[in-house]
């Protein structure tokens, strides 16, 4: 019984939080690799990206609930989101003809277009700010739990209750929904194709008759589509504050980089593996241990190894320590 | 037109749109700007020593900013009494160990053969030694945090004069630099720019945490002033030579003593401000200075040639960065105040490159002349934008909402205002306002 009560708390306070922050995680580190493995930057626009797309959400998602449209138990942002996706694919469409392209065709250093990327930073956080404000938007409603607590501690007689959000079973879906998509493509379709050809060897895919711009086009759009469901995923499990999306860079970028820069499977392992080291880390194991430790070694203290405002650290030093070992990352990335 | 005749124009009309805001608006805004424009033009040279003469991408600003205003705290504000026999002592053992814990680790890394041993050794000494840090590192922080905590509840400083606090704020930020340096130096560009992002990020939400070092978001006030230089408002009111000064300015004596004050920090300010311009300018003339532009422009040709990059990197980011720290002193001077709460990356971390990337990299006067435009711009485009959006929405009936959105959003110009000048600089003109020679 105890190890079961154990158990239940560890997947209460563990495990579905950082299954659900790791598909977040791992959507947004998705866009982010993508962008390096076609276009070849660092993007610091991204966390901004996912402020627009969700941003979007949510001001559609007013407008439908004053509408009086509802989607039953379900989150209403959920049927924003395909018109989330399109606007903000609009954005990243113009930023890239007015922006980037002509630094692509200038062939210009990779350092240049990360510099670039902060303007863009600059101006898409000035227009989220601008449209929505800085402060805190709630926008979630529909059913709060798939199962809660009480019900749960009642249906089973155990003494911890094991509660999930909505918003995490969603993002779990939604997220899988995505990746299954995104890899159908990438390695199906003869456009996803025609993407890799141009991430693995650029030459040989211009030889090949790929059409350059077409293929940035085209991922362009498959980034902002998934940086908007992260967004919006995101704000539905926490809140939307357009800040927080900013300070979201360093995890995302963090997985991106663990899992290995330019390569997929490696950001969605990335996500998952910053996602529960932060969670296990910042984490107070008192609860836990109490049911699986004898009542002699009965800890006294929190057993918490660092305090939650130290998330980022965490994320940090295990960038740090993948890039001192093995430099592109568990999964083998490209360096440009 | 030559060069030089260009360069000193484009200070004239900078200088001149400040002396503007003092004419049409209020001296007290243009001195602010003028402080702020100085601080801003040093922390510019320190980024310029990076990016400009070294092509390090460091977006860690921020931190040794905030590193530079935590030295104020630790060196001019008085101690807390009773702080350092509750647990002061206790805290630097911890720290001791700590720190000796990570060397022991490393040091295993590097001495012992590698192999499942070596693993679960590293392991197993940084498990024990985190226990050991924490076990002794806890019971004396809440001893401290204990202390009088609404108005003290930290360590406190050594009542040194403010003014050593400054140098003391370059030596912190350049100990963190050396630190960071070892470890993120040999990553590509763009890794580096994460990793220092990342640890500017980390060193804030220590000062917001660790209340027993500086208060965390409790926030540090009153810290002294560099008092013979700019004295206090409150006594220069008082003092009959000044008003009788003042009144020979046409200024009343309470207007008169906060221009005076300022001043006296612009005083110092410029005094720094020359000094290191100076230094920077002579750097780059250096042999040391073709060096470093030799290991930026071709880092493999300088390798061959017998230069040690990794060396001369990290002697450049001490550098730069321990700029950064003496500017972030000197801003927590000016303030008076600690707040680590309003330490943000887009204000002090990307503010500060698009300087650099405005005025032009690569060359001290353009940075500099970048800052002070820039910081003008930072701070006048909210008027701007709110006569702007005023001017918009004049044709529409009060109280209408899209109205009041669109005059409460105007402070949210900046932003892209900052964004929209970068893009354009970078298109148009990449090598700045005053390029590179």
């Amino acid at each position: 019984m105890d190890f079961l009560n154990a158990l239940v708390a560890l997947s209460n306070f563990v495990l579905v939080p950082a299954i659900a922050y790791g598909s977040q995680l791992a959507l947004g580190a998705l866009g982010v690799t993508l962008i390096y493995g076609i276009l070849r930057f660092s993007n610091f626009a991204h966390g901004d990206t996912m402020a627009f797309g969700a941003m979007i959400a949510v001001l559609v998602t007013w407008g439908l609930q004053a509408a009086g449209v509802s989607f039953g138990p379900l989150p209403t942002a959920l049927l924003a989101l395909p018109f989330a996706i399109l606007g903000c694919i609009v954005l990243v469409l113009i930023t890239d003809r007015l922006v980037y392209r002509f630094y692509r065709e200038q062939k210009a250093k990779p350092v240049i277009l990360v510099i670039v990327s902060m303007g863009v930073m600059f101006i898409m956080n000035g227009l989220v700010r601008f449209i929505i404000g800085p402060d805190d938007q709630r926008f979630s409603d529909g059913a709060r739990f798939i199962v809660s607590a009480r019900d749960f501690k009642a249906m089973t007689g155990l003494r911890e209750g094991l509660a999930i959000k909505t918003s995490q079973g969603i993002t779990v879906i939604v997220a899988v929904v995505a990746v299954a998509l995104l890899f159908w493509f990438l390695n199906k379709t003869r456009t996803g194709k025609s993407m890799r050809a141009y991430s693995d060897n650029e030459d040989l895919a211009l030889l090949s008759g790929i059409n350059p711009e077409r293929v940035v086009m085209i991922t362009w759009i498959i980034v902002a589509a998934l940086a908007t469901t992260a967004g919006v995923l995101y704000g539905l499990d926490k809140s939307f504050k357009p800040f927080v999306y900013f300070q979201l860079l360093l995890p995302i970028f963090a997985s991106a980089i663990v899992g290995g820069l330019g390569n997929p499977i490696g950001a969605i392992a990335g996500g998952f593996i910053i996602a529960f080291s932060e969670v296990t880390i910042t984490y107070a194991w008192k609860k836990v241990l109490t049911y699986v430790a004898p009542e002699s070694l009965e800890p006294s203290g929190l057993v918490q190894f660092l305090s939650t405002d130290y998330k980022f650290a965490v994320s940090f030093v295990i960038l740090l320590i993948v890039l001192l070992f093995k430099p592109t990352g568990l999964f083998k990335g490209k360096a440009v | 037109m030559t060069e030089t005749v260009k360069n000193t124009l484009l200070f004239v009309v900078v200088g001149s749109l400040i002396l503007l805001t003092g004419f049409t608006q209020s001296w007290n805004t243009a001195i602010l700007i003028l402080n702020m424009g100085l601080i801003s033009a040093i922390m510019s040279i320190g980024v310029n020593l990076q990016w400009g003469f070294a092509g390090l991408f460091n977006v860690g600003v921020m931190g040794f900013v905030a590193l530079g205003g935590l030295a104020v705290v630790l060196v001019s504000t008085p101690p807390t009494p009773g702080a350092w026999s509750a647990g002061g002592f206790g805290v630097i053992l911890a720290l001791l160990l700590g720190a000796a814990t990570v060397v022991a680790a490393v040091m295993v890394a590097q001495r012992m053969p590698k192999g499942r041993v070596q693993t679960f050794t590293i392991i197993g000494i940084l498990i024990v030694g985190f226990f050991v840090y924490r076990a002794i590192f806890d019971p004396n922080i809440a001893a401290i945090e204990a202390i009088d905590p609404a108005v003290a509840g930290n360590i406190g400083g050594l009542n040194l004069p403010v003014l050593i606090a400054w140098p003391a704020g370059g030596l912190l930020a350049a100990g963190a630099a050396w630190l960071i340096g070892k470890t993120a130096l040999g990553l590509r560009s763009d890794y580096l720019a994460i990793a220092t992002l990342g640890i500017a990020e980390i060193i804030i939400a220590i000062m917001k945490n660790e209340d027993w070092l500086a208060r965390g978001v409790k926030n540090v006030y009153g810290i002294p002033r560099p008092a013979p230089v700019v004295g206090y408002e409150v006594e220069l009111q008082q003092d009959p030579s000044f008003i009788a000064r003042a009144e020979w300015f046409g200024l009343d004596p309470v207007t008169a003593s906060t221009l005076s004050v300022k001043l006296g920090y612009s005083l110092l300010f410029v005094i720094v401000l020359l000094a290191l311009l100076w230094m920077a300018q002579m750097a780059l003339k250096s042999p040391w200075g073709r060096m470093m532009r030799a290991i930026r422009d071709n880092e493999v040709a300088a390798e061959a040639m017998g230069k040690d990059v990794t060396r001369r990197h990290l002697q450049i980011f001490v550098l730069g960065s321990a700029i950064c720290g003496i500017a972030g002193a000197m801003m927590t001077t000016l303030d008076g105040q600690l707040t680590p709460g309003t330490y943000n990356p887009l204000r002090f971390t990307f503010l500060v490159w698009v300087m650099v990337i405005v005025g032009g990299s690569g060359n001290n006067f353009g940075a500099v002349l970048g800052a002070f435009l820039i910081w003008f711009l930072w701070v006048q485009v909210e008027p701007i934008g709110l006569w702007l959006m005023n001017l918009i929405t004049a044709g529409m009936p009060d109280g209408s909402a899209l109205k009041s959105h669109l005059i409460d959003s105007a402070a949210h110009m900046r932003l892209f205002t900052m964004g929209l000048i970068l893009l354009i600089v970078l298109r148009f003109s990449p090598r700045g306002l005053i390029p590179e020679k």
